[in-house]
């Protein structure tokens, strides 16, 4: 299976497994999804789906129980999981893709003054001088609307807002083709919220960044959304184009998502989804959404096919 | 003593409701008037250096099965609104008064009665509870603070709290410790804890703020069933508009100490008046593919200093409105633009 070339981020088979205690976690299960140049896709799902063990996975910012890592993510043509540590991390990150951590606004360095962590990527892996590199920080700032004398303040000085900027300007300043971002607004307020996406949807159209954004509210990640992938249990039961899957989701568990989301315009009364995910230490033969699911039947207990629908994918019995 | 009993103890004041204006609810549970809380800031630790106007005037009656929804950013005094009501801390100025009977000053014993009455959800559940407690444990604190001796009392009242918040089998739940249990069933138990003291008033700061988007409608939905079943008056506080129309009879929306404001659900989110409420309905996303093409309206800056608030209207420095000369100048009234729909603004002038 060769690269494509349309596609900037190709991810086949990919499987993050972690050894615990209990046994072993399957947290990513066999992730399929592609993305094109400066497209937006958005991962959502419930807490526990490997969400965020997908976007490390991507990454390779694994932590020390790892069981098994394989599968192939291709970077335009390079295919990274040939590379070794350290060349992944000379020629991948930052360079290629970055990213911005889950509760951003906390994983600044405390005791380093912000514009230095900005510049520091660029001294790393650029190898440039520190005024170059501030001045690099310098124009960062200014383009995600972070006033430039903060360059010399700490993190614990600056609003939620703007550690979250900062924390973009950061992940930007190396202009990678792809930003990888982890719940960037979930702990910020609806108008700081609407003006991080503002920030987003312009850097997209000026910067042709393409974005992996990661999260479990769906209201929010329609700012953003090209495309839609929908996590289950470690796997991705259905990719869509953004304006199919928000009117018609065609995967039982993407329509009960959208259902129990509560809708500030129109009428239908929000409702939930019965019953817990499956552990992810044996995750159940079949479909794992099954237990759950209203519209089960017989053919339920085998695996699903990936059933593609044009360029999207759907892994459900009742569209085969 | 139950708690029927302890209620009519708390009735020994005459009730203040007679001098207040005529509400459609005749069965007021809490009534909040001229509310001021002030922090003071001091100057190298002795030296006053002036005061963190948190609440800064507000006035309101919740009446018993009504919710009120508080909406606002973060820093706008919810939490000093709602921790005051619990007199967690006094107010400076006005009145607290809970079944026509003023609060401002319980002590000891009083206090800890009243508190009984007035349940309290938190925001991030595993935060909220010991770790090294049991459920059993924890459910059990309010019970044996609140003089419930008899063992076999106490384990049929946890038992029932559990089944209350639809955690069965509950004797399996009560073994376990906070860290066994998923998100969803902390919050629960959170719930179960505020509500075995059999309280009148519940208060729920955020309480779906910190979970999965898949169970916040069900915990919602929950606590809608219990205020249903036990007639309770609650305050839910939230930033999150969405959900607050499906949860509530009156929305209240504070900005910088004060409520800017209020109405009941259709004339806040239908008859939207301040331009804060336009602001922040337009920030609130819906799932809909067109969001990702356009961007969003948001007013310029920052909530102000609660220190130095802008004189005038809190909001004239952020608002597309501002009227030069009359809202940097006058702070507006509230002005009543339908009966019960009261706007801080010049604009209805």
């Amino acid at each position: 299976m060769a690269n494509d070339k349309q596609f900037l981020l190709d991810i086949q088979e990919l499987k993050l497994h972690f050894r615990t205690t209990k046994g072993v976690v399957q947290a990513v299960d066999g992730v399929n999804f592609q993305l094109k140049p400066n497209q937006a896709v958005v991962v959502v799902g419930e807490s526990g789906c490997g969400k965020t063990s997908l976007a490390k996975a991507i990454l390779r910012l694994l932590p020390r129980n790892v069981q098994h890592y394989g599968g192939k993510v291709y970077l335009n043509d390079l295919e990274t999981m040939g590379l070794t540590d350290e060349e992944y991390r000379k020629q991948v990150r930052w360079i290629k893709m970055s990213l911005v951590p889950q509760a951003a606004m906390n994983s600044l360095n405390p005791v380093l003054r912000v514009g230095d962590q900005v510049a520091e990527p660029m001294m790393i892996h650029y190898g440039v001088k520190k005024d170059e590199a501030m001045q690099q920080a310098i124009k960062m700032f200014q383009h995600v609307g972070v006033p430039v004398d903060f360059i010399n303040r700490y993190a614990f000085e600056l609003s939620g807002g703007m550690r979250q900027r900062v924390a973009i300007a950061m992940s930007l300043v190396t202009a990678p083709a792809l930003v990888m971002l982890d719940e960037p607004t979930s702990a910020l307020d609806v108008l700081t919220q609407a003006n991080i996406f503002n920030l987003l949807k312009r850097i997209k159209s000026e910067m042709a960044t393409s974005f992996v954004l990661i999260t479990h509210d769906i209201a929010t990640s329609s700012e953003l959304a090209d495309r839609v992938a929908v996590m289950y249990a470690g796997q991705i039961v259905e990719v869509a184009d953004a304006f199919t899957f928000f009117k018609q989701p065609r995967h039982p568990y993407s329509a009960k998502l959208m259902a129990s989301v509560p809708k500030l315009r129109g009428n239908d009364e929000p409702d939930f989804i019965t019953g817990q995910p499956p552990s992810l230490i044996n995750p159940p033969t079949g479909c794992r959404f099954a237990a759950r699911c209203p519209k089960r039947f017989g053919k339920c207990s085998e695996e699903p096919p990936t059933v593609t629908i044009g360029e999207d994918k759907v892994k459900c019995w009742l569209h085969v | 003593m139950t708690n029927k009993d302890k209620t009519k103890a708390m009735k020994t004041s005459s009730p203040a409701q007679s001098e207040q204006k005529s509400s459609v609810f005749s069965d007021i549970l809490l009534s909040i008037k001229d509310l001021h809380v002030w922090f003071e800031l001091r100057k190298w630790g002795f030296r006053h250096a002036g005061y963190v106007r948190a609440v800064d005037g507000i006035t309101f009656d919740l009446s018993n099965s009504e919710t009120i929804a508080i909406v606002g950013e973060s820093g706008c005094g919810k939490t000093s609104l709602m921790r005051t009501v619990l007199l967690l801390n006094r107010p400076t100025k006005g009145t607290v008064a809970f079944d026509g009977r003023v609060i401002n000053d319980l002590k000891a014993e009083d206090l800890k009665n009243y508190r009984s009455h007035v349940g309290y959800v938190q925001q991030d559940p595993y935060g909220a509870m010991p770790p090294f407690m049991s459920i059993q444990a924890i459910l059990e604190e309010p019970l044996k603070i609140n003089g419930v001796k008899d063992p076999v009392e106490r384990f049929n009242r946890v038992k029932k709290a559990l089944e209350e918040v639809k955690m069965s089998p509950a004797e399996e739940f009560m073994a376990k410790f906070p860290h066994m249990l998923s998100g969803g069933q902390q919050q629960r138990v959170v719930i179960a804890r505020a509500m075995i003291m059999e309280p009148r008033l519940l208060i729920a700061d955020e309480p779906v703020s910190m979970l999965d988007a898949s169970v916040r409608v069900e915990i919602l939905k929950l606590l809608r069933g219990l205020q249903k079943k036990h007639n309770l008056g609650v305050i839910y506080i939230t930033h999150d508009l969405s959900t607050v129309r499906y949860f509530s009879e009156q929305i209240f929306v504070m900005y910088a100490g004060q409520v800017i404001e209020k109405g009941n659900v259709k004339q806040v989110l239908q008859a939207t008046s301040h331009p804060y409420t336009f602001a922040l309905l337009e920030a609130t996303s819906d799932p809909d593919a067109r969001n990702a093409t356009v961007q969003k309206e948001v007013p310029p800056g920052e909530p102000p200093s609660l220190v130095n608030p802008p004189k005038g209207c809190r909001f004239h420095p952020r608002c597309p409105k501002m009227i030069d000369g009359v809202c940097n100048v006058e702070m507006p009234p509230d002005f009543e633009p339908e009966p019960g729909h009261f706007v801080k603004c010049w604009l209805l002038k």
